[in-house]
Parts: structure tokens; C-alpha cells; sequence
């Protein structure tokens, strides 16, 4: 940086000294720029799925004077074979889609952190059987089993709801019962121990405290795979049904319309829906960033 | 060896065992009619009660459930996969070509998606910080967040619709009778499957290949080699590229369970014949015996694929190898009271 620039100290004491060396800019600190950037993801996240919920209603309007257009000012995302507005419709099933991602991914969390805690404390034989089950879920691709447990639970809301609830959980219950087995060993545990603290309170007041930060990151990075899991469930015609604004169904309806040219029915909802999973993933990586004690001080 | 093969084995059949009980638990359990979701509505209400009740028969709803497992385990047992009843014919017959429609789909795939995934790696992490860097970096963390499926109608749109260089479905050509098939055919409509799979399958591997690389071009054996005055590319290839290439071979196989569910959305996309999209019409239509063939098949592969991962770690790192046996040895002598 060898340029002067006039509103320079040396410039305004009319001196012609080179600024060799300057801070490159002057800018907030890492880690309150980290903070800004979950802050923004979560908040147009809310945004999305506030707005989505409020024009449900309007996303299911037909309109068939208004129907099979393309994008335009209008209509952003173009209109469907009904007249629907496409852009309406996205946001809806967005939504809608991130609502079951975040009660599947909460679900799918809590049984992480309950069977990781039970393995890691439970004692040898639970720890195996445990261990066993993690091992068995994760050696199904999670899509034969998605299929089968919403089979299972008659498809629909709450079947995807719980078939994406009960695949998400393996990884998460590993992580947390290493996280669990090693704190056992920590110093500050055995004192309580010593000290007689029964073994619910160790657990409740020394171990799950020491957990929670990756159970908070592993919670919000299982939302972007719960989202894709819906769609693809709902795609495949296992997940909500077909009256129901969802993004895969607008994807899976918009397959008989591809050879007729009406390419926007399936680009534009897509876009939107992997947008969405992006900020999810953005606020996930902030958080593990914020959190972590590794990082957090960066 | 004789221990390691003994154990895999009897993992192996416990595996299969619990696969197959779950998928007739909860096929079983469902609150849909069989008859029902395979019937057409119309047809379904005018329908006479004998006939529903035949057709009840048909599907097993009145049998009970260990009934029916026990029947179809039993064949099993004798190399007997049971009875289509969605397609009306053996399920050995129904899957047979479909396993080999898949596997060429997934090998393909699998292969196209190691090879890019693996140069994208190291390419981003030889140009470390630079504008390529960036570019691999950004494409993968989209294509990480992009469902298949959409892809694959992208693609779909784009090759197919508007350019007309595929065909838009099937593996093959309409008026075309299977046994005037040239392979040039079938290539044609494998090409787009296998891409939108492949591309999919970029994202992890070279991702974690960028990671690697650029351990690797901190240690000292690496920088040793760029002071005797190796360029970063040659240095790489000389010296990085045999370390990286074992660790990618091993995500790779780690990630078959990622790749079959993959090639069920893909399938169903392109309508092509394979066993994913017969998961899924097996799925709509309550048939458990092909299900169960499914997902055996499907848990078999994922299995094999992180057998040999397992194997792989071993001989990349022996450290890893020993590593195990004593942590096997420390669970055995109480998981209570060991230090981890």
C-alpha cells in the first residue's frame, strides 16, 4: 500500500511521507463479524418461514387466466399449470419444508444426546447395544430407511416428520458419547464423584454442560440435511401430500411439465431451496466457530 | 486374520438378519391397505367384497407378521427371494437386471466422482488462498447443499429439453425391443444419471482431499522438497499426491450408503430401471418381499464399501491398526473404570 490517500495523517500534515505500512482496514473483530453473519442467517430464516406461513393461504390461488407464465415482473418465478403464483407457492413450501426440518432435526438431536449420554454412562452392556444400533442405522442408506419408516407411519406430515426424526441421530449420539467418555475422565468430575454427587447429578451438572456446545452445532447442522431429506422423501412421493404446497412436491409436479419447456416450475423453487439450505449451513459454521473452543478466539 | 474374517462375517449376518426383520415390522405395521394403494381408485369402489377379500389374500393381510417373516425367511434361507407382489414375479426376476443397471450407474459414477473430486482437491490446495481456490471451494459448498434430485432435473432441462443431445428417460429408447439394444444405447442413457451423480458426489471428496493437501504442504518432508527447488506442482506430485491418494480411495468407500441413496432420487428422476426406482414403486405399493431384497442389497454394498475403508485406514496408518487392538483390549477390561 504505497498509496497516499489525502484524507492520510501525513497528507493532512502536509508531509510527503509514504505510508508504507497501515492496517489494511479498519473493521469489527472476527468474532463480531462471525456473530453478524449467524445473526443475518437466522433472521432471514425466520423471515422465510413467517412470510411463507402468512401467504399459505394466497400460494394455493388458481388464477386460470394467469396460467403457465413464464417469469416476469409480475410473476417472478412464473405461474403454474393452475394459475398459482410460483414464487408464492416456493415460499410457502419453503417454509413448510424448514418447519419439518426443524422439528426433525430437534427430535433427531434430542435422541442423539439421550442415547449418546445412556451409551457413555450406561454401563458395558448398554454401550454395546447402543453402539450396535448407531452401526446398524448408519449401514442402511438413510433413503431406503426414510422410505420404509414413513411407509411405516402412513407418509404425511408426521410421517416424514419422524422417519427424518429417527435416520439424523447416529453421527450425533457418536460424537456425544466420545464427548461424554472423555469427560469422565476429567479431574473435576471424579472430585464431584468423590465428593458423593449421585451419578444423575454428575451427568446433569458437569457432563451435559460440557456437551452442549457441539450438541448445539451438531443441532443446527442437521437441519440442512433434515430439509434435503424432506424434499427428496417428499419428492419420491413418501413425504406430505400432494395438496400441500410442499418444495418436493412443486419439484415432482413439475417433472410432467419439463418436456413442455416449462423449465421455471423447476429451476426457480430449487434455487430458493438450496439458498436456504446454504444459510442454514452459514449459520451452523458461524456458530462452530463462535462455540468451539478451538476457534473462538480467533 | 482368521478373528478379523470370523467377527466381519458374523457382523455381516447380524446385519442382514436386522435389516430384514425391520423392513417386515415396518412394512407390516403401516396403517395403509396394500390393496388399496395398488388398486385404482375407481376400480377399488366398485370392487365386490369377494374380490377385495381375494385380493387380501393376494397381499397377506390377514396372515400375521412373524407368519409371513417366517415364511419368506425360510425361503431365504433356501436362496429363495420370495415373490413380487407389486410386479407379480419372482423378486430374483425383477432385481436381477436392475442390480446390474444400478451398479454400472453407481461404479460410474463412483469413479467420475473420486477422479474430479480428487484433482479439484489438490488443485484448490496447490493454489492455496488464490482465486481457484476460491472458485473449487464455493462450488462445493453449494454442491453440498444441492438435493440430487434437482440436479438431476436440471440437467434434465438442459441437455435433454432444450439441447436434445439425451433422451429424457429410460435406459432405453421407446419402439426399441431390449434385445436390439447396441451398448452406443445404453451409454446414451446412462451419461446423464451417472453426471448428475458424479457431481453430486464431488463435493465431500474434494473437500477433504483440499484438507489433506494442505496438511500435507506444511510438513517438512514437503517444504524440504520445495527448498531443493520443486515447484508446489511438482512437489505435489512427486511427493503429496501418494500420500492423498489412499485417504480419498478410503472416503470414497466410506461413502457407498450416500451414493445408493444418491441413485434412488436419480433413478426416479431419469426413469431409469434400476433398483432405487424399484424401491420406490415396491415402497408405494407395500410389497415387503422386494423391499426386503432392496434394502438387504443396498446394506450389503454399504457394508462391503466400509469394510474395505476400515481395511484401507489400516494400511494407511498402522499406528491405526495397533491403535485398535488395544482399545479393543481396554473395552474388554471394563468400560467402567479404563482410562480412554
Amino acid at each position: 500500500m504505497l498509496l497516499r490517500r489525502p484524507d492520510s495523517p501525513s497528507a493532512l500534515n502536509g508531509l510527503a511521507l509514504p505510508v508504507l505500512h497501515r492496517p489494511r482496514r479498519e473493521r469489527a473483530s472476527n468474532r463480531s463479524h462471525t456473530l453478524l453473519v449467524f445473526g443475518l442467517a437466522a433472521l432471514l430464516l425466520t423471515t422465510l418461514v413467517i412470510s411463507g406461513r402468512a401467504v399459505n393461504e394466497l400460494a394455493m390461488l388458481t388464477d386460470f387466466t394467469q396460467k403457465n407464465l413464464g417469469p416476469g415482473l409480475e410473476h417472478w418465478f412464473g405461474t403454474d399449470w393452475m394459475g398459482r403464483d410460483m414464487f408464492l407457492r416456493t415460499l410457502a413450501g419453503l417454509s413448510l419444508s424448514v418447519l419439518v426440518g426443524l422439528l426433525a432435526a430437534s427430535a433427531s438431536a434430542g435422541i442423539a444426546l439421550l442415547l449418546g449420554t445412556v451409551a457413555a454412562l450406561g454401563g458395558r452392556k448398554l454401550d454395546t447395544a447402543i453402539t450396535w444400533l448407531i452401526d446398524l442405522m448408519l449401514g442402511i442408506p438413510h433413503i431406503v430407511l426414510l422410505v420404509l419408516i414413513s411407509f411405516a407411519l402412513g407418509k404425511g406430515f408426521w410421517g416424514v416428520t419422524i422417519g427424518v426424526a429417527v435416520t439424523h441421530w447416529p453421527t450425533l449420539a457418536r460424537v456425544i458419547r466420545a464427548e461424554i467418555l472423555q469427560v469422565k475422565q476429567a479431574p473435576y468430575v471424579e472430585v464431584a464423584r468423590k465428593l458423593g454427587a449421585s451419578r444423575l447429578a454428575l451427568a446433569a451438572k458437569h457432563m451435559l454442560p460440557f456437551v452442549f456446545p457441539q450438541f448445539l452445532v451438531g443441532l443446527v447442522l442437521l437441519f440442512p440435511h433434515a430439509i434435503l431429506h424432506e424434499a427428496a422423501l417428499t419428492f419420491l412421493g413418501f413425504g406430505l401430500a400432494p395438496e400441500q404446497p410442499a418444495i418436493g412436491i412443486i419439484l415432482s409436479e413439475s417433472m410432467s411439465y419439463l418436456s413442455a419447456g416449462y423449465w421455471w416450475l423447476a429451476v426457480f423453487p430449487g434455487v430458493a431451496l438450496v439458498a436456504t439450505v446454504l444459510l442454514f449451513d452459514l449459520a451452523g459454521s458461524s456458530l462452530r466457530r463462535l462455540i468451539d473452543p478451538h476457534t473462538a478466539q480467533e | 486374520m482368521a478373528s478379523f474374517l470370523l467377527r466381519n462375517i458374523l457382523k455381516f449376518l447380524l446385519l442382514l438378519l436386522a435389516t430384514s426383520v425391520l423392513v417386515f415390522v415396518l412394512v407390516s405395521i403401516s396403517p395403509l391397505d396394500p390393496v388399496q394403494m395398488n388398486v385404482d381408485q375407481a376400480a377399488y369402489l366398485t370392487m365386490s367384497p369377494e374380490k377385495k377379500a381375494q385380493l387380501a389374500e393376494y397381499w397377506g393381510t390377514n396372515t400375521p407378521l412373524w407368519e409371513r417373516y417366517a415364511h419368506w425367511f425360510g425361503d431365504f434361507l433356501r436362496g429363495d427371494l420370495g415373490t413380487s407382489l407389486r410386479f407379480n414375479a419372482p423378486v430374483a426376476d425383477v432385481i436381477a437386471l436392475r442390480f446390474f443397471n444400478s451398479l454400472a450407474l453407481m461404479i460410474v459414477a463412483w469413479i467420475l466422482s473420486g477422479v474430479l473430486g480428487f484433482a479439484l482437491g489438490i488443485g484448490a490446495a496447490v493454489k492455496r488462498g488464490g482465486f481457484v481456490d476460491r472458485i473449487i471451494k464455493g462450488y462445493c459448498l453449494i454442491l453440498a447443499a444441492t438435493p440430487a434430485f434437482w440436479l438431476g432435473l436440471v440437467l434434465l432441462i438442459i441437455f435433454s429439453v432444450t439441447l436434445g443431445w439425451f433422451p429424457v428417460g429410460f435406459s432405453v429408447p421407446i419402439g426399441v425391443s431390449s434385445a436390439d439394444l447396441t451398448p452406443f444405447d445404453s451409454l446414451r442413457h446412462l451419461i446423464l444419471p451417472a453426471a448428475t451423480l458424479s457431481v453430486v458426489g464431488v463435493a465431500n471428496i474434494a473437500l477433504h482431499t483440499r484438507e489433506k493437501a494442505l496438511d500435507t504442504r506444511e510438513s517438512e518432508f514437503f517444504q524440504f522438497a520445495e527448498a531443493r527447488g520443486l515447484s508446489t506442482w511438482q512437489a505435489m506430485r512427486q511427493h503429496g499426491l501418494r500420500n492423498l491418494l489412499l485417504p480419498a480411495l478410503t472416503l470414497q468407500f466410506a461413502q457407498v450408503a450416500e451414493l445408493f441413496g444418491g441413485s434412488v432420487l436419480v433413478e426416479q428422476v431419469f426413469s431409469y430401471p434400476g433398483l432405487g426406482s424399484a424401491a420406490v414403486t415396491a415402497g408405494l405399493g407395500g410389497d415387503a418381499a422386494l423391499l426386503a431384497a432392496i434394502a438387504l442389497i443396498s446394506a450389503a454394498l454399504v457394508f462391503l464399501g466400509n469394510l474395505i475403508a476400515n481395511i484401507l485406514y489400516g494400511v494407511i496408518d498402522p499406528r491405526l491398526r495397533r491403535g485398535r487392538h488395544a482399545r479393543a483390549k481396554k473395552d474388554r477390561a471394563g468400560a467402567e473404570d479404563a482410562p480412554s
